[in-house]
């Protein structure tokens, strides 16, 4: 390794980790799928300093470009916001996987550094007539059996996928015409749902209106604000309408308006 | 440093990658914890093939990728599917073969 591939390394070797770290600790899928993106690219920036420079290319296409993309879409279908659970299904089972890992990494390092490799050879040799020419002919006269049986392992996969994917749909269409039928025939809103409460100091989608008897209904505010909890209490506004009410005649105002519209 | 440094950095991206199947529950990550294991012998796969000089590493390593491409499209196909029938996205809650 020589000068500059060794800066390259300590600069991207951190990235790697940090970005394989992200994927461990991130709380939500998409930022895990983002560190593992990072993680992808770097990858490829080292294969092709690695004098490896079609599997880079083919690492950064396939792997940043096609999969990670597949994961992210994934990621939509599924929910952004399906975060992990903490609870431990099997006992203590956090703190063994962290404990085999550590010990892994001791086994696998020391491994490592206990054997004596050679000087490297290096692929200059090995590459003279280029890298894609020398790559091909690895592939299509050496190891042809298994690149047609790779052929096959991706059409089977693709209908696999068909299979897995394809949704047999169980009952009609609810088009248009069939919405406003079954509205009908359900006799509930049919002409609609009342709207959010307008009043003297306030005036937003998350206020409920008021029903003739001052409850707040909740048929008036969008139903993902109530999932969520986030409708506004309506007890202050509704007391403020009413002193503002008491206060100014609303009558003489009214008149006022319609005289200067008809006067313009 | 020579470039056993590449092999060290695999080896931890290895185990960041088998924790990450082991500890999280959501199953879009545990998946993409096993791309990571195969992303990082990719790369001790052509490391040494540069120590060799064969380009036989190399090879393995798009062959990895292309397996790496199937199992990852097969594998977001039973996920969605899961997803349809069970609504989440847990590895937990897919206990219908429980006892």
């Amino acid at each position: 390794m020589t000068g500059g591939e060794a800066t390259l390394f300590w600069v991207i070797a951190p990235a790697m980790v940090l970005g394989a770290l992200g994927l461990l600790f991130a709380h939500k899928a998409v930022h895990a799928a983002m560190s593992m993106a990072l993680v992808m690219v770097s990858m490829g920036v080292v294969y092709i300093a690695q004098q490896a420079e079609f599997v880079g290319v083919i690492q950064i296409f396939v792997y940043s470009g096609a999969v990670m993309m597949l994961f992210l879409f994934v990621v939509m279908l599924v929910g952004v916001d399906a975060s992990d659970s903490l609870v431990e299904t099997l006992k203590g089972q956090r703190l063994w996987a962290y404990l085999l890992a550590a010990a892994f990494v001791v086994v696998a390092m020391a491994g490592v550094a206990s054997v004596t490799f050679r000087e490297p050879v290096g692929l200059a040799a090995v590459q003279e007539e280029g890298t894609v020419t020398a790559l091909a002919r690895e592939i299509f006269e050496r190891q042809v059996f298994g690149f047609e049986i790779l052929a096959t392992l991706l059409v089977i996969s693709v209908m696999g996928a068909m299979v897995l994917a394809h949704h047999e749909r169980l009952r009609p269409v609810m088009n248009q015409r069939a919405t406003s039928n079954a509205t009908v025939r359900s006799m509930k809103w049919l002409a609609g749902k009342p709207n959010p409460g307008v009043y003297a100091r306030h005036n937003a989608a998350d206020t409920p209106a008021l029903l003739p008897d001052g409850t707040p209904t909740e048929e008036s505010v969008p139903r993902v604000l109530v999932a969520r909890g986030q409708v506004a209490s309506v007890t202050e506004y509704a007391a403020v309408t009413e002193s503002t009410d008491e206060g100014n005649a609303p009558n003489t105002d009214l008149e006022a308006d319609s005289e200067g519209e008809g006067q313009s | 440093m020579t470039l056993v440094a590449y092999i060290y950095l695999a080896t931890i991206l290895f185990t960041i990658g088998a924790l990450v199947v082991l500890t999280r529950r959501n199953t879009i990550v545990v998946f993409m914890g096993v791309e990571l294991m195969l992303n990082a012998t990719n790369l001790a796969l052509v490391t040494f093939s540069r120590m060799h000089g064969t380009l036989d590493g190399q090879v393995y390593a798009l062959f990895v990728m292309v397996v790496a491409a199937a199992e990852v499209v097969v594998g977001l196909a039973i996920i969605m599917s899961i997803f349809r029938a069970r609504r989440t996205a847990s590895v937990d809650d897919s206990n219908l073969l429980k006892l």
